[in-house]
């Protein structure tokens, strides 16, 4: 008989592979001893096993029903060489500060994977086991995609350097907004904020995730009228423009149609949302690469499985398929706005989007050396809630290369949209030229701010209206891990 | 019309010691700092005459506001800007691009439109100075 105590994977042929029950410890799903391969891939899962269900089992679980495994023990097995696809739990540590969670790390050998496809990755790592009953809940907080599988990926279609090189904009983060209200303008009536804000200093303007085609205003006169104001603007300016018009559409022939009617009018980007799925995100990064059209990615619906700590997909797992999978720009987060993110975090998620490599930083939540084995660089985009009097923090936090977007923080300025983005732009410019002469912007920002203002009404103007607005909330997700003072020193 | 390409082209037009503070942080950086002009400020023309190569050991930024004001003697009438670049694995290309020089007046650019098939308009932007010959742009 079998001792169901034991998590001693069976070695002897004959009791592993008799029919019946046996622990997924005691299947080889649990190997202690286990050094993960260069080529393997690693998933780190936060788990909550259901009480009485011991943290081994569960995470020898979690590695066999993301594998090969099923609830009995199966005689075909043996006609495959199994132990090589098992994937195997190798490290299971109580979470610091939470009684009942466990970081199990689980690798997989890459052969479990086919090269080049999201879908095929997330259905193995997120596929089955998210429902499974023996435990509480379950998330999945970081992965380690060996070099070996990320170059069997496209990656960003244009990258930060070069989306840099053709917009003529460099030394400066970029600056957009997002058209408000957000339904209901007609094609005319929305061009005209994209005409207004462009031409007062912003580079971009963007459709949010929820336009596509209503009956207010059907996709071609959205574009039309738009790409009328970005040409306008253009020449108002001297400058490239763009929009993001959002090609979210019910069919993969719909967003073709689309976005090829954007490019050939000149276009130079696109916009699509997450809700599209993984395998339409990877065609239509395909798709830009091959028509030299930036992709812009919204991340909508993300936060049903990224906010909660205990259960879900960790929001720097996403970033990382989304990197794979090709995507120009990704929201990422403000730090500073109205939606969540705290500032070790947000800076995990920035890190993963625009470093070669990203290594081990517990405290920013990233958990292994990621070498991204020169794919291109995705583009952060910091919306939601910011506003010119935030600068400061904004440069500070998250650095140059992000497009930082104010919507209501363009649109809602007291003398117009041109004035909005024109406070905007001056305040931008004013905080890279001081921090680049040196200044300490974190601690004289205000300062420089009203500096800049003395000779920009439209900045003075937004400053004295905005100037009690921020959002301080605690934060649902934060990392697990505190520098200790002879790291962070 | 004011060509609002560059960095800084929202701010008041910068002094010698702004170019020269400006400069020293792209050479800080390890940044190779170069001077470039043209009479054709379209937004996609990429290659501006290059005033010498790019200054790939030059430790001061008090070199580069030399050559500013070298380039505008012979240049003054026209576009100059100051570009650092940086050859570091995953960039090589431009980390900073601001303007320094502008022609006394800047006629900006002529929207033309085409109008084609359905409600479709094919939009070209041409500068006005541009429609001179080269060199005898701008005063």
């Amino acid at each position: 008989m079998n001792d169901m105590s034991s998590n001693q994977t069976i070695a002897d042929g004959k009791t592993r592979y008799s029919a019946g029950v046996l622990k997924y410890a005691q299947m080889g799903y649990w190997e202690p001893d286990y050094t993960p391969k260069d080529t393997d891939v690693i998933a780190l899962f936060r788990i909550t096993p259901q009480d009485g269900v011991d943290a081994v089992e569960a995470a020898a679980a979690v590695a066999g029903e993301s594998s090969t495994a099923t609830w009995t023990v199966v005689w075909t097995d043996r006609l495959t060489a199994c132990d090589k696809y098992r994937a195997k739990a190798y490290c299971v540590d109580p979470v610091p500060n939470s009684a009942g969670e466990y970081f199990a790390y689980i690798a997989y050998d890459l052969d479990l994977f086919e090269g080049g496809s999201i879908a095929n990755l997330t259905a193995s790592i997120i596929g089955n086991v998210f429902g499974f009953k023996p435990l509480k809940a379950l998330r999945l907080e970081d992965m380690r995609l060996p070099v070996a599988y990320v170059k069997t990926f496209q990656g960003p279609a244009t990258g930060i350097v070069v989306e840099r090189e053709r917009l003529n904009v460099h030394g400066r983060p970029l600056l957009g907004a997002t058209v408000k209200p957000k339904l209901g303008l007609s094609g005319r009536n929305y061009g005209r904020v994209v005409y207004e804000a462009l031409k007062g200093g912003l580079d971009f303007t963007k459709d949010d995730e929820n336009i596509n085609s209503q009956p207010f205003m059907h996709w071609r006169d959205r574009f039309l009228y738009c790409m009328e104001a970005v040409n306008r603007a253009s020449a108002a300016t001297g400058e490239v423009k763009g929009t993001y018009l959002n090609v979210t559409a019910g069919t993969m022939e719909q967003m073709y149609e689309r976005a090829s009617f954007a490019k050939d009018l000149g276009s130079v980007i696109v916009m699509i949302d997450l809700v599209i799925g993984y395998t339409a995100i990877q065609s239509m990064a395909k798709w830009a690469r091959d028509n030299d059209v930036i992709l812009h990615l919204h991340r909508a619906g993300h936060s049903t499985y990224t906010r909660q700590r205990s259960h879900g997909v960790s929001f720097r797992v996403i970033a990382k398929w989304m990197r794979l999978a090709g995507v120009d720009h990704l929201h990422a987060g403000t730090v500073v706005g109205k939606l969540e993110g705290d500032p070790a975090t947000t800076k995990g998620y920035y890190d993963i989007f625009r470093e070669e490599r990203n290594p081990q930083a517990l405290e920013n939540g990233i958990f292994f050396d990621q070498d991204w084995a020169s794919l291109n660089k995705m583009m952060p985009v910091a919306s939601g809630g910011i506003h010119a009097g935030q600068m400061h923090q904004l440069l500070t936090y998250l650095g140059e290369d992000v497009v930082l977007q104010f919507g209501g923080g363009t649109i809602g300025h007291p003398h117009g949209i041109a004035a909005g983005a024109t406070a905007n732009r001056v305040a931008l410019e004013a905080m890279v030229f001081a921090r680049n002469a040196g200044r300490d912007i974190w601690n004289e920002g205000e300062d420089i701010l009203r500096d800049a203002a003395r000779t920009c009404t439209p900045l003075k103007q937004a400053l004295d209206v905005w100037k009690d607005v921020s959002f301080n909330y605690a934060s649902t997700d934060a990392p697990d891990f505190a520098p200790t003072p002879d790291v962070s020193a | 019309m004011k060509l609002r390409q560059g960095q800084f082209s929202f701010l008041p037009d910068l002094s010698d010691d702004d170019i020269r503070v400006q400069a020293q942080y792209a050479i800080d950086n390890g940044w190779a700092v170069s001077v470039e002009y043209t009479d054709d400020p379209h937004p996609r023309n990429t290659y501006w005459e290059m005033w010498g190569h790019p200054m790939f050991d030059n430790p001061d930024a008090a070199a580069v506001v030399f050559e500013v004001s070298e380039c505008r003697k012979e240049h003054g009438g026209k576009y100059i800007r100051v570009i650092a670049f940086d050859a570091s694995p995953g960039w090589e290309s431009i980390r900073m691009s601001f303007i320094v020089n502008r022609p006394a007046t800047e006629p900006g650019f002529r929207l033309v439109r085409q109008e084609d098939a359905g409600r479709v308009v094919r939009y070209t932007i041409e500068s006005y100075a541009a429609r001179e010959p080269e060199g005898a742009r701008y005063a």
